[in-house]
């Protein structure tokens, strides 16, 4: 069956494109129209990509690409265009469901922001750009897309930039992004220069690396796979957000919080992810890089749901599970488990972007980020508090919520393949839950929630809303319980998608409906329902949720009581295992010591061979300005002496006067 | 023969260079063009002894000492109007105080 759609997809990234050079043209002449034209476009290209899916999902699935030359010199080609297959169909919908929803919710968050239609035109770039990403046919191409997404993550980040910390954060996802960047392009070049005809196209390297024959066959060692490997891991380490590359991700919380939305549930962060998989037949022929991504993974997983208990920024809580969840479904990758990792991929944007959305509603009408602060005051936000708890229900992994699903695949994989990763995975699972409802009892009940007159604690200066306004900063907010109103609809409409989303995007792969996963790799599905890992992730998510409704909740402490009891553990928590701290340490101090010592030798030695060099021209040429006294007899004088001195000369060589 | 015309040329070799140091070394602008006019002499004579025993004796050298007197006294009178100039500008014929090439 001919394809109807696929043949337009290429038009999916274009309109996002076309919003950006539109909305950077028009500037501010665009400035009410500019939410319009960011929905739109993107709802156009939302809904192409649906139909692009939907199509695949019942006929064509064969590889759809298209290509064209771009630069050829000698033997050497390179090659662009675009190329279509199940993943990143799925992928496509993936961003632009997001993307869309974002769109609309910024038109209500950014109301009254100035710059609001620079603010579309960047999303629009930063969806084109990793729409593009998606649907490179090969890694050159992917890795120019990969880089304008670390630009617009870079400009979205630092987005208020009249505020130091949003431009301290923007350059610092930049410069971690970068170092992960350098391992890609490193692993780019060692392909380039090994691969038969230079071939750098996804086609090609499957068939190169489809096992260890055609390797040999090809010249590829085994070690040099594995490093190819690891270093395309680093890139996604970077972007990802993985340990020891995470510390951005939480910062990257300076942006507006359709921005975290965007960055942590559908473009950046899943960038690294998407990468692995798309190269993962590469990753398949080693081992060792295998149980890197899946170690990494792991560690990443446990370790940032551990930070995450102890955050008091709302934002924060849900970076740090942000990254926790990436590393779930980098543990999933290394695990070989491509299906189970990117259908996680794929719930996790829903509701992570559900919860972000969430947080940016309530921060947006109580004007702190900080849950001990908003104390329950978030209860009046009837829709909000609804979804939110959704989302927090599907990323506990709350049966029949999407969550569950995507993460009992991940964890019934490393169940039969790694019993270290597997406990690894369910105490993240239980942490998870724990933080989740601590997060919402402490964030939407409580008692400041059942008393009607009670005065609410002053806004800190961390509050997302204040710091926009920096005129208005100083004015203290009062929020008092009449004053807290739902968001507006373009807000909450959303989030009522989202949740939906959230709830049934599960479905889509369960132990009974396993099509997904022939759907997505080709390969027969196995049956990977596992009684004992679905029993085991609902008991842990449940318990997290209990223990955290007995702490956090209505009637419980509220506190972080713990905290007294393990100081030094809570301290170090707290302060995230203090990697800022040693990367100051081990990194940036060491750093400005050679840079004070580089400044020292330029400014004192090179400068003064300069100067140096300088004043020895101008003090010579002073020496000769001296003779020019402009007495007529020192110059006569002066021709005297040169004329005998020429006499001089002609009778010491020799030759005679005449 | 020769010996005359070394004498002649000595003789002129010792008034170039009394003119030449007067040049060099007066103060007065006055001394400084009398000097001048002591160079011209020396050369003055000096074609003069070569007409009457140079290589290739003729009258030529004498006349075109005569020029050269005529133009000497023509420098002169142009020198001595700007000295005179200068003297009424500057209150000065100190040669020292004339230091206008400098600028």
């Amino acid at each position: 069956m001919e394809s109807v759609y696929a043949q337009y997809v290429w038009a999916v990234p274009i309109f996002p494109l076309l919003t950006f050079l539109l909305l950077t043209l028009a500037r501010s002449a665009a400035k009410g129209a500019a939410a319009f034209v960011g929905v739109g476009s993107s709802l156009i290209a939302c809904v192409l990509s649906i139909l692009i899916l939907l199509e695949r999902l019942t006929a064509n699935t064969d590889v759809y690409t298209v290509n064209f030359d771009w630069l050829s010199f000698g033997a050497v080609q390179f090659e662009l265009g675009y190329e279509l297959t199940n993943l990143n169909a799925l992928m496509l919908v993936i961003v632009t469901v997001v993307s869309t929803l974002v769109n609309l919710y910024a038109k209500g968050y950014m109301a009254d922001d100035e710059r609001q239609s620079v603010f579309f035109a960047y999303i629009g770039l930063f969806t084109f750009s990793m729409l593009g990403l998606v649907l490179s046919p090969n890694l050159l191409q992917l890795y120019i897309f990969w880089e304008l997404v670390g630009v617009c993550s870079f400009l979205l980040i630092g987005f208020w930039y009249e505020r130091s910390s949003a431009r301290a954060a923007a350059k610092k996802a930049f410069i971690m992004t970068r170092i992960g960047d350098v391992g890609l392009l490193i692993a780019i070049l060692i392909l380039f220069w090994h691969m038969p005809n230079h071939a750098l196209d996804f086609q090609t390297i499957a068939q190169v690396f489809a096992s260890a024959d055609t390797m040999s066959q090809y010249g590829i060692s085994a070690g040099l796979a594995t490093w190819i490997a690891s270093l395309i891991f680093l890139g996604a380490i970077g972007k990802s957000g993985q340990f020891p590359l995470h510390t951005w991700l939480p910062d990257a919380m300076e942006g507006p919080t359709p921005i975290s939305a965007l960055i942590h549930a559908a473009t950046m962060v899943a960038a690294g992810v998407y990468l692995v998989a798309r190269a993962f037949d590469i990753f398949q022929v080693s081992q060792t890089a295998l149980l890197i991504v899946a170690s990494v993974g792991g560690f990443t997983a446990i370790f940032a749901a551990t930070i995450a208990i102890a955050q008091r920024d709302m934002k924060r809580i849900l970076a740090y599970s942000t990254v926790s969840q990436l590393g779930y479904m980098m543990l999933a990758l290394g695990l070989g488990a491509v299906t189970a990792g990117i259908f996680h991929l794929f719930t996790h944007a829903f509701f992570k972007a559900l919860l972000f959305l969430g947080a940016g509603s309530v921060i947006h009408a109580v004007h702190t980020q900080n849950i001990f602060q908003i104390d329950g005051r978030g209860h009046n936000m009837k829709i909000t508090a609804w979804t939110f708890a959704i989302g927090a229900l599907a990323l506990s992994g709350v049966p029949p919520l999407s969550g569950f699903w995507s993460k009992d695949a991940i964890l019934s994989v490393a169940w039969e393949s790694n019993k270290l990763l597997f406990v690894v995975g369910i105490i993240t699972a239980f942490l998870t839950a724990f933080y989740m409802s601590r997060l919402f009892f402490m964030a939407f009940t409580g008692a400041s929630a059942l008393s009607t007159s009670e005065t609410a604690v002053e806004a800190s200066g961390a509050a997302d809303g204040a710091r926009r306004k920096p005129d208005a900063s100083s004015i203290v907010h009062k929020e008092t319980e009449s004053t807290i109103h739902e968001s507006p609809a373009v807000m909450t409409i959303p989030l009522i998608v989202l949740a939906i989303l959230a709830v049934v995007a599960g479905f889509v792969y369960t132990p009974i409906n396993s099509g997904f996963e022939t759907w997505l790799t080709g390969e027969a599905a196995g049956d990977h329902t596992n009684w004992i890992v679905i029993i085991l992730s609902t008991i842990v998510a449940l318990s997290g949720i209990g223990l955290g409704y007995v702490v956090y909740g209505p009637n419980g402490v509220r506190e972080d009581r713990w905290s007294s009891v393990l100081k030094p553990l809570y301290h170090l928590i707290e302060r995230k295992y203090y990697v800022d701290e040693l990367y100051t340490l081990f990194f940036v101090y060491p750093l400005k010591v050679l840079g004070k010592v580089l400044y020292v030798f330029d400014r004192y030695i090179i400068d003064g061979v300069v100067r140096c060099t300088a004043s020895c021209t101008v003090q010579f040429g002073k020496l000769f300005t001296r003779v020019q006294n402009g007495q007529l007899q020192s110059y006569g004088l002066l021709s005297l002496y040169g004329f005998s001195a020429l006499l001089l000369l002609l009778l010491l060589l020799g030759k005679g006067l005449w | 023969m020769s010996s005359m015309l070394a004498s002649y040329l000595t003789l002129a070799a010792i008034l170039f260079c009394i003119g030449l140091y007067g040049v060099l070394t007066k103060r007065s602008a006055v001394i400084v063009l009398l000097s001048i006019e002591l160079m011209l002499n020396a050369v003055n004579l000096n074609l003069i002894a070569f007409s009457k025993y140079g290589v290739v004796p003729s009258l030529k050298g004498q006349v075109f000492s005569l020029f050269s007197i005529a133009i000497a006294a023509a420098e002169v009178a142009v020198g001595i109007a700007i000295l005179i100039a200068l003297y009424r500008n500057r209150g000065t014929t100190n040669v020292d105080e004339f230091n206008e090439l400098r600028n």
